[in-house]
């Protein structure tokens, strides 16, 4: 059994959990501090996670599609996402992206205020301040949101199949090798992929029960 | 080096109106919760941008909305201990420190241990702020911010995050801590007792809006308005009006009396402290017939509170407070009824 499926979509979620922490954490850090249009722009941050995959995958197409807006510009250059594993890894990460941008928010906007304007007042840079201050504080958070996307991203299906299609070798993911083995009426591999996507998942939820046991652990040994 | 704020900032249905000078004595800002008292603060850290005004620290302009100039929290040397400290929770005590120094980290660990040494921080380093006492952490927080060496150190409800039995000794820490400090000193209380012992002079902030800076003692011997006596503590209070010939009618208690003093022109009000209101076995001149309302015990002390008998006020405004040793409370035999005496030296006009 060619394990390609397997690889496809580690690549793709390892790839697009990448970039969903690094513009979720971004993104979340920006709209707190946002006086005007928080709300709208906080909605649309959102939008992922509550349209239907089919929905996303339409606007994918039509950003990222070889006539898209942003797609004809790629094809210029002799590029194209569609029906390629970067196009899966764009549907996994657009996907995943609230779940780190919500998280982290809701971690930035706990944290204590008074630690940011009493490190500003001793003269310390912003991006310090990010960095040595209102991360470490909101990292627990942060990267439970991380993992949860992780998790999402590697069972992308819907989004995945409009812009990626469902290539084997080349953008057929697990989740999408399940749907083909059913579609075959290949019980047998169906089966098989499940199990897998079954093992990484609860490995994966896990890992991050594990992970808040111990913050909550070091948080106690400092207290 | 002289701290010079005017500030003025709309918050919903708040309006904070906020203008003094301060210098090198420690300047008390005075107020109840709620006042603007720490929103001032914010908007001299830099923290809170204000809707207009300006202010200026010696010759250097901090914020000026005429001008367009706001410089940033960082710039401006304006240090600020918050009421939680905020030291950062993920670094030691030195860590933490090592935050609060501005210049090169070779010269910057030198006085760092320096500070360390000199807040009896030795032994600490190493430990995480959670691990620390609530005077610790006090200490730390100042440390940090000495080492920062600011021109201004704002100091915001420091004592109201302790336990009342070890506020007295860290007051005394912090004062003679702060002693060496020669830049400007801001302390905002709305405890009466600590801007008394701490503070050289005291501006008084009601709902947003500063008054005249005064002397301490004198605030609390004259205070010049109803909130400033207020704020002092003082808890009896009457209008009245002007009888001429050195006589007042105190109208929500019913009485006239005499006073040692001119009534100024602009004054509405009179107060009289606790303690200057004596009972008296029978009427005279400058007394009041009240009935005895209700009596506490305190720990050291008989509180009774009293409704003048001729008081056309019917709110508790116009109730009477006194307060004396439990034994004189006793030897003078509980009554429903008591006449009590003021001194007309003792009576403060109020605006």
């Amino acid at each position: 059994m060619p394990l390609s499926p397997l690889y496809i979509s580690l690549k793709v979620a390892f790839v697009a959990t990448f970039f969903t922490m690094l513009f979720g954490i971004l993104a979340a850090n920006r709209v707190v501090k946002l006086k005007r249009f928080k709300g709208v722009i906080d909605g649309i941050f959102t939008l992922p996670m509550v349209l239907p995959p089919t929905v996303v995958g339409f606007f994918l197409l039509l950003i990222f599609g070889n006539n898209g807006y942003f797609g004809k510009y790629l094809a210029q250059i002799g590029m194209s996402v569609v029906f390629t594993w970067q196009g899966a890894t764009i549907a996994a990460a657009v996907v995943s992206f609230p779940l780190v941008y919500r998280t982290s928010r809701g971690a930035f906007e706990q944290m204590d205020q008074n630690l940011v304007y009493a490190a500003r007042t001793l003269g310390m840079p912003e991006w310090k301040i990010f960095l040595l201050i209102i991360m470490p504080s909101c990292w627990p958070g942060v990267a439970a949101g991380t993992i949860l996307a992780f998790a999402r991203a590697l069972g992308e299906f819907g989004a995945t199949t409009m812009l990626a299609g469902n290539i084997p070798g080349r953008t057929q993911t697990m989740s999408l090798a399940v749907y083909s083995a059913v579609q075959s009426n290949n019980r047998e591999k169906a089966f098989y992929w499940v199990i897998i996507i079954m093992g990484i998942s609860f490995i994966t939820m896990l890992l991050m029960n594990y992970w808040t046991g111990y913050q909550e652990r070091s948080k106690r040994k400092r207290a | 080096m002289i701290l010079s704020v005017d500030i003025k900032k709309k918050l919903g249905s708040f309006f904070l109106n906020v203008s003094f000078q301060a210098d090198q004595n420690i300047l008390g800002l005075l107020g109840a919760s709620g006042c603007g008292k720490s929103m001032t603060l914010k908007c001299i850290a830099g923290i809170v941008t204000p809707d207009e005004g300006r202010i200026t620290l010696g010759d250097r302009v901090l914020f000026d909305s005429a001008k367009k100039i706001n410089l940033p929290p960082q710039k401006r040397l304006v240090s600020y201990l918050f009421q939680n400290y905020a030291l950062f929770p993920n670094m030691t005590v030195r860590q933490n420190i090592a935050c609060g120094v501005r210049g090169s980290k070779a010269t910057g660990q030198q006085i760092i241990n320096q500070k360390i040494k000199a807040l009896y921080l030795e032994g600490l380093e190493d430990k995480y702020p959670s691990q620390l006492s609530g005077g610790q952490q006090q200490r730390v927080a100042l440390a940090r911010i000495l080492v920062n060496e600011p021109l201004v150190i704002m100091l915001d409800e420091p004592f109201s995050a302790l336990d009342s039995y070890l506020k007295w000794q860290l007051e005394m820490e912090l004062i003679s801590n702060l002693e060496e400090f020669s830049g400007v000193t801001l302390f905002v209380s709305h405890n009466r007792d600590e801007i008394y012992r701490i503070c050289d002079q005291v501006c008084i902030i009601d709902n947003g809006k500063s008054e005249p800076i005064v002397k301490t003692p004198l605030l609390f011997d004259k205070p010049k308005t109803l909130s400033a006596a207020l704020l002092t503590g003082c808890k009896n209070y009457s209008q009245i009006r002007d009888l001429k010939n050195g006589l007042i009618e105190a109208v929500d208690w019913g009485v006239t009396l005499a006073c040692a003093e001119p009534v100024p022109k602009d004054a509405c009000y009179i107060g009289v402290r606790a303690h200057y209101l004596t009972p008296v076995a029978s009427e005279g001149q400058n007394t009041i017939p009240c009935r005895i309302l209700r009596i506490t015990q305190d720990v050291f002390s008989t509180i009774v509170m009293l409704r003048p008998f001729n008081s056309p006020n019917l709110s508790d405004f116009a109730n009477l407070r006194i307060e004396m040793k439990r034994e004189e409370w006793a030897a003078l035999g509980a009554k429903d009824e008591l006449f009590v005496h003021i001194h007309p030296y003792n009576i403060m006009f109020l605006r």
